[in-house]
């Protein structure tokens, strides 16, 4: 245990190397190599980089690695351990400005490094937060708790049912909003789970994250965060949502539904678009403006109803040309109950397929259509196979997106398992994750080169 | 009698011992404990950028672009914990930074979209060959480190670097400088304007492989600086293998006097520029150290020293200048009143500048105060009427002994100002802040930033380290040009004279020149002149200047020694090579109308042309007959005869 903490992150050769000179990790040290001179203290290391380099910061800041084959003597001159403090100062209260709670799920809104991984740890609590974005202190009053701390691939049912009881709890105690931290791969995952576990919200709960992590001097945490404050402190939309970049710029944020958000790019700032639809508003430090008419007002009751429930034994199917029965048979084997299939056009899976999914009904898997296309509605009347599929058991989704429908899907069997039930509830939609009308605007994917398209980009901030 | 701030500034340049840098000799620079050290930057030669598949060395105009993309800058914290100075400094700008992106050359990757690729290894294998010239101790892992600038020439806030090489030496004729470590990084972007809270930057540059030497401050005179420059870039041209032209080479140079502080003069772009620059660097620090001296020894306390400030209203006559420069909303005129500090806002600094300059263009960059931002008590050519002064006075309750300062700023720029103004006065109390300064043309330098610390740096975790195996290194060694030293001292055993050095090395043309001289013999000092003298001054004429390939050379002196003309030749047809460098030699020739004469022939011409000179004459001047033969044969003889032997005939 001492040596964990000695030799920090050393391992095998590079680690008995150090042991032999006893040298320490924040040691200053002289290394004498085969290629000359090299002095500067020595670093912890990423535990998987290899075996073979020391890392040693020099007088210049800079950080280098020495071959330990080439070492000849090192030695320890001093010791110098850095003191990773992110400033802390009191977060103000200022009577007026709305009460809004923070939870951290182990997201990089302000962060330090964590030597160990290389990654960044996050800064989190309000005095930290203040230090690092002092502007918040002018958009609310803040509170944070660290409900638990996950990367965002890790969260999964047991974080959405925690986030869902936290927030009951927030709003029985009256906050006038919430905003989440979180990671942003599966930031739309949560956001679904929440619109189906936390319903007649009578504040607004804010899902952000970001695309730079917060130790970037460009990064998107700040402002992302300033303006999730805003909209869950002073927006009267009372619903599930995500806030993120609307263009890359540093302009503004969208609000979009939780229900029909998704990320569209592994890692532009603006990666988060409405689906099939408009997003909420748009917001920035000072306001939200208001994009859709209709949504869900902020109340002054607390009657909000938390539903936690969830069943994990339901998956997805994406399907790809000349996929084999087996595929479908061995989810059933396994005893997966319900089955979110995500098909061609309209909503196709091959002829193929059929004996497999007239198995499956037989056995009571509740089976749902979406779509590979993502925007558009699962028609399934329109072709033979459709109408072939749906009588043999499996349900059109309308135009639910396919992770929305895997949530629901999981949510719903957390509840029942009576076929007509089930089908009901997944049709009805909670929250707009089927909507009746696609705006002529919902479907909106510019093609690159064609000239309008750049006029359009060289002067709107995309 | 009143304060005259025009004897002031006179007095105080006195003072400070300034001379102009013609009359200034070792001893005046050792006096005031001259020193400076180099960074050279370098761009490498590679097909695409360092850490993107964009090409690099593709440039567009400032008003060609695809897209704009706008970004804010926060400080973050350094590896080690700590805020860096110029990170904060920046911050209180509060810049709206501006990127035209085109295309073609920018990608999702340099406006900080996409996380880097790999490290081009083109690049990498250069630093490393440039590295093992300079003699530095190769690391055994590349650690891409960032490196925050939060001025927004890099819209990451950061600029990717890593160190290949520490502590090398370069050989110069008379010194060897020692050099602290090379570092390879991504180029920034190109300034477009910076105008009030908007700062505006193209991204062609951005990403390109830079590499950076460092040296210690081993200088100790302004022409040593220069020549430490220009054998740095010499080095790093005898590779073959960076860029050349406008911005492919620019050097930073740090510069302190006795008692100063260290001062990084960026960007300077050609090294001729240099030796002005640090001189004047050098006698504004002493300058401002004896202003220093001046204000203690009024007693002034500087933890106590405080700037104190008024709006002023009413019609003053100076305030239109500076209202109409003013910009934001709700613009005030606010006067500061500096306490006993009467004498330094017209103190020397530099040729034809004052320490109201430190102040008027830290609100420049801090306070984004577009000049003319401020007039002082001290104005030298248009003083304040002294009825606007006694009140301005009045209205602060100045004392005798203070100094006033006006400005007029936005509301919200209106404390970033104050604060700058106090900040920049008490450290005058301290003595040199450590600052970046940008190089004017006339060898005079302005505030730019305040100089960033090693507190700037933290480990990139969007790369992975980069092991640099001994087997690769020993391979790059093996590929090693010689060293410039070497060349540099094959020229002198050769003859050649050392005014051309420069020019050969700086075209990296001694291998060339190697090579000519191995296939046809021409005598190494006479293709030294030829190069360093003709070739110079033809390209200088050239429309095609840069664009000449000079390989052709090569081919010209073997076709010359295949014809048996005499080397001369090449100068006669050199012109004509440059403007057309496809055509043919011999058509060349033709369109010069030049006749290949036998030797003998000419010769034979002397008997009559002597005769012809001494008609009519009763004395012959042989000097004179010699001339006038020379002048009559010269268009005959050249090419065909060598011309110092024809003279001797005659």
């Amino acid at each position: 245990m001492m040596d964990k903490d000695i030799f920090q992150g050393y391992k095998g050769d590079a680690l008995e190397v150090l042991k032999k000179y006893q040298v320490r990790v924040w040691g200053t040290t002289k290394v004498e190599t085969t290629r000359g001179t090299f002095e500067g203290t020595v670093l912890p290391r990423a535990e998987n980089d290899d075996d073979k380099h020391i890392v040693v910061k020099i007088i210049t800041g800079y950080n280098i690695g020495i071959d330990i084959r080439n070492i000849t003597s090192m030695k320890e001159t001093g010791y110098k351990k850095a003191n990773y403090k992110i400033p802390e100062k009191q977060f103000p209260v200022t009577p007026g400005l709305p009460k809004v709670k923070l939870f951290g799920t182990g997201g990089t809104i302000a962060s330090r490094l964590d030597y160990r991984t290389g990654a960044v740890i996050p800064a989190f609590s309000p005095g930290e937060l203040y230090g690092a974005v002092p502007e918040l202190a002018d958009i609310c009053n803040l509170d944070t708790e660290k409900v638990f701390a996950v990367f965002s691939e890790n969260m999964g049912p047991k974080q959405y049912i925690a986030l869902a009881k936290a927030i009951g709890k927030e709003i029985e105690k009256g906050i006038d909003g919430i905003v989440i931290g979180h990671g942003t791969d599966t930031l739309h995952h949560t956001g679904a789970a929440l619109t189906f576990m936390c319903q007649n919200l009578p504040v607004p709960v804010v899902l952000v994250g970001s695309q730079r992590s917060s130790d970037r001097p460009s990064s998107d945490a700040a402002l992302n965060l300033m303006h999730a404050m805003r909209a869950a402190g002073h927006s009267d939309i009372a619903e599930v949502q995500v806030c993120m970049f609307g263009p890359t710029s540093d302009e503004y944020g969208l609000l979009h539904k939780g229900t029909r958000v998704r990320k569209m790019h592994s890692s532009y700032r603006s990666t988060f678009r409405t689906i099939g639809d408009t997003p909420l508003a748009r917001v920035n430090r000072n306001e939200i403006l208001p994009i859709k008419k209709n949504y869900n007002k902020r109340r002054d009751d607390k009657n909000v109803k938390i539903l936690p429930y969830y069943h994990d034994k339901v998956t997805m199917l994406y399907y790809y040309p000349g996929m084999s029965p087996d595929v479908l048979d061995a989810m059933v084997e396994k005893g997966y109950k319900g089955i979110i299939f995500v098909g061609t056009g309209l909503g196709h899976v091959n002829k193929e397929l059929y004996p497999a999914i007239e198995r499956a009904h037989a056995k009571g898997i509740h089976m749902f259509m979406t779509l590979q296309t993502l925007w558009g509605y699962v028609h399934m009347f329109v072709y033979d196979t459709g109408r072939d599929m749906m009588a043999k058991g499996i349900v059109p989704a309308g135009n639910m997106l396919p992770e929305v429908a895997w949530v629901k899907l999981s949510w719903i069997l957390g509840q029942t398992e009576e076929p007509e039930e089930v089908k009901r509830l997944m049709l009805t939609p909670i929250n707009d994750e089927i909507t009746l009308r696609e705006p002529y605007n919902g479907y909106l994917v510019y093609q690159g080169g064609v000239p309008e398209v750049e006029e359009f980009i060289k002067k709107v901030h995309k | 009698m009143s304060f005259n701030p025009r004897y002031n500034y006179g007095k105080s340049l006195k003072e400070s011992g300034w001379i102009p840098r013609r009359e200034a000799k070792q001893q005046d620079y050792d006096r005031i404990g001259f020193m400076s050290g180099l960074e050279v930057h370098q761009q490498l030669l590679t097909k695409e950028k360092m850490f993107c598949h964009c090409p690099a060395g593709i440039f567009n105009h400032s008003d060609d672009f695809d897209a704009e993309i706008i970004r804010h800058m926060r400080p973050t914290l350094s590896e080690l914990g700590e805020y860096d100075g110029t990170a904060l400094m920046e911050f209180r700008t509060r810049k709206e930074i501006v990127y035209r992106i085109k295309n073609e050359t920018a990608c999702t990757y340099e406006v900080d979209d996409t996380p880097p690729f790999p490290l081009n290894s083109e690049a990498l294998g250069i630093a490393i060959e440039i590295s093992l010239l300079s003699k530095l101790n190769i690391v055994g892992e590349v650690h891409i480190t960032r490196k925050q600038y939060l001025d927004g020439s890099i819209p990451t806030g950061f600029q990717r670097t890593a160190i290949i090489g520490v502590e090398g030496e370069l050989a110069m004729p008379k010194k060897k400088i020692r050099l602290i470590q090379l570092s390879i990084e991504e180029d920034s972007c190109r300034e477009i304007s910076d105008i009030g809270h908007r700062r505006i930057y193209k991204t062609d540059r951005l990403g390109m492989p830079l590499i950076e030497t460092v040296t210690y401050p081993d200088f100790v005179n302004p022409d040593e600086v220069m020549e430490g420059c220009d054998y740095i870039r010499f080095l790093n041209r005898s590779t073959g293998k960076v860029r050349t032209g406008m911005g492919a080479g620019r050097q930073d140079v740090n510069v302190s006097c006795r008692g100063g502080s260290r001062v990084e003069i960026k960007g300077v772009a050609h090294t001729k520029w240099i030796p002005e620059l640090t001189h004047n660097e050098v006698f504004r620090q002493w300058s401002l150290l004896r202003m220093r001296d001046f204000l203690l020894e009024k007693g002034i306390d500087k933890n106590n020293w405080k700037a104190s400030n008024c709006e002023i209203t009413g019609n003053l006559d100076f305030s239109k200048e500076l209202l109409k420069t003013a910009s934001g909303k709700g613009i005030k005129l606010i006067a500061v009143n500096l306490p006993a500090f009467e004498g330094c806002l017209s103190w020397f600094t530099q040729p034809g500048k004052t320490f109201k300059n430190e102040i008027s263009d830290r609100l420049k960059v801090i306070a984004c105060l577009e000049k003319p931002n401020c007039i002082t008590s001290e104005e030298i050519d248009n003083p304040l009427d002294d009825n606007d002064l006694s009140n301005v006075r009045e209205q602060l309750f100045a004392k005798e002994g203070d100094a006033q300062l006006i400005f007029a700023a936005a509301a919200e720029d209106i404390d970033t100002a104050l604060e700058t103004i106090e900040e920049r006065c008490i450290m005058a109390l301290e003595g040199i802040p450590e600052e970046t300064r940008k190089s004017l043309s006339d060898g005079t330098t302005i505030f730019e930033r305040v100089l960033p610390g090693a507190d700037r740096m933290y480990p990139d975790t969007d790369t992975a380290p980069i092991p640099l195996e001994d087997d690769y290194i020993k391979k790059l060694e093996s590929q090693l040009p010689e060293d410039i030293i070497d060349r540099y001292n094959k020229l002198k055993d050769w003859g050649v004279p050392e005014d051309v050095y420069t020019y050969i090395f700086s075209k990296n043309l001694f291998p060339l020149m190697e090579e000519i001289i191995g296939k046809t013999g021409v005598k190494p000092s006479y293709l030294g002149t030829f190069l360093g003298h003709e070739l110079k001054f033809a390209e200088g004429q050239s429309k095609n200047e840069g664009e000449f390939n000079y390989r052709i050379l090569l081919r010209l002196f073997e076709f010359l020694k295949e014809q048996n003309y005499d080397f001369a030749l090449a100068e006669v047809m050199l012109k004509d090579l440059m403007e057309h460098p496809k055509m043919e030699f011999e058509s060349i020739l033709a369109n010069l109308k030049h006749k290949k004469i036998p030797r003998e022939e000419i010769l034979a011409r002397i008997p009559f042309l002597k005769q012809k000179f001494a008609e009519g004459k009763t004395e012959i001047d042989e000097l004179k007959q010699r001339n006038w033969i020379m002048g009559q044969l010269k268009g005959q003889a050249i090419g065909n005869i060598d011309l110092q032997e024809l003279s001797k005939e005659i």
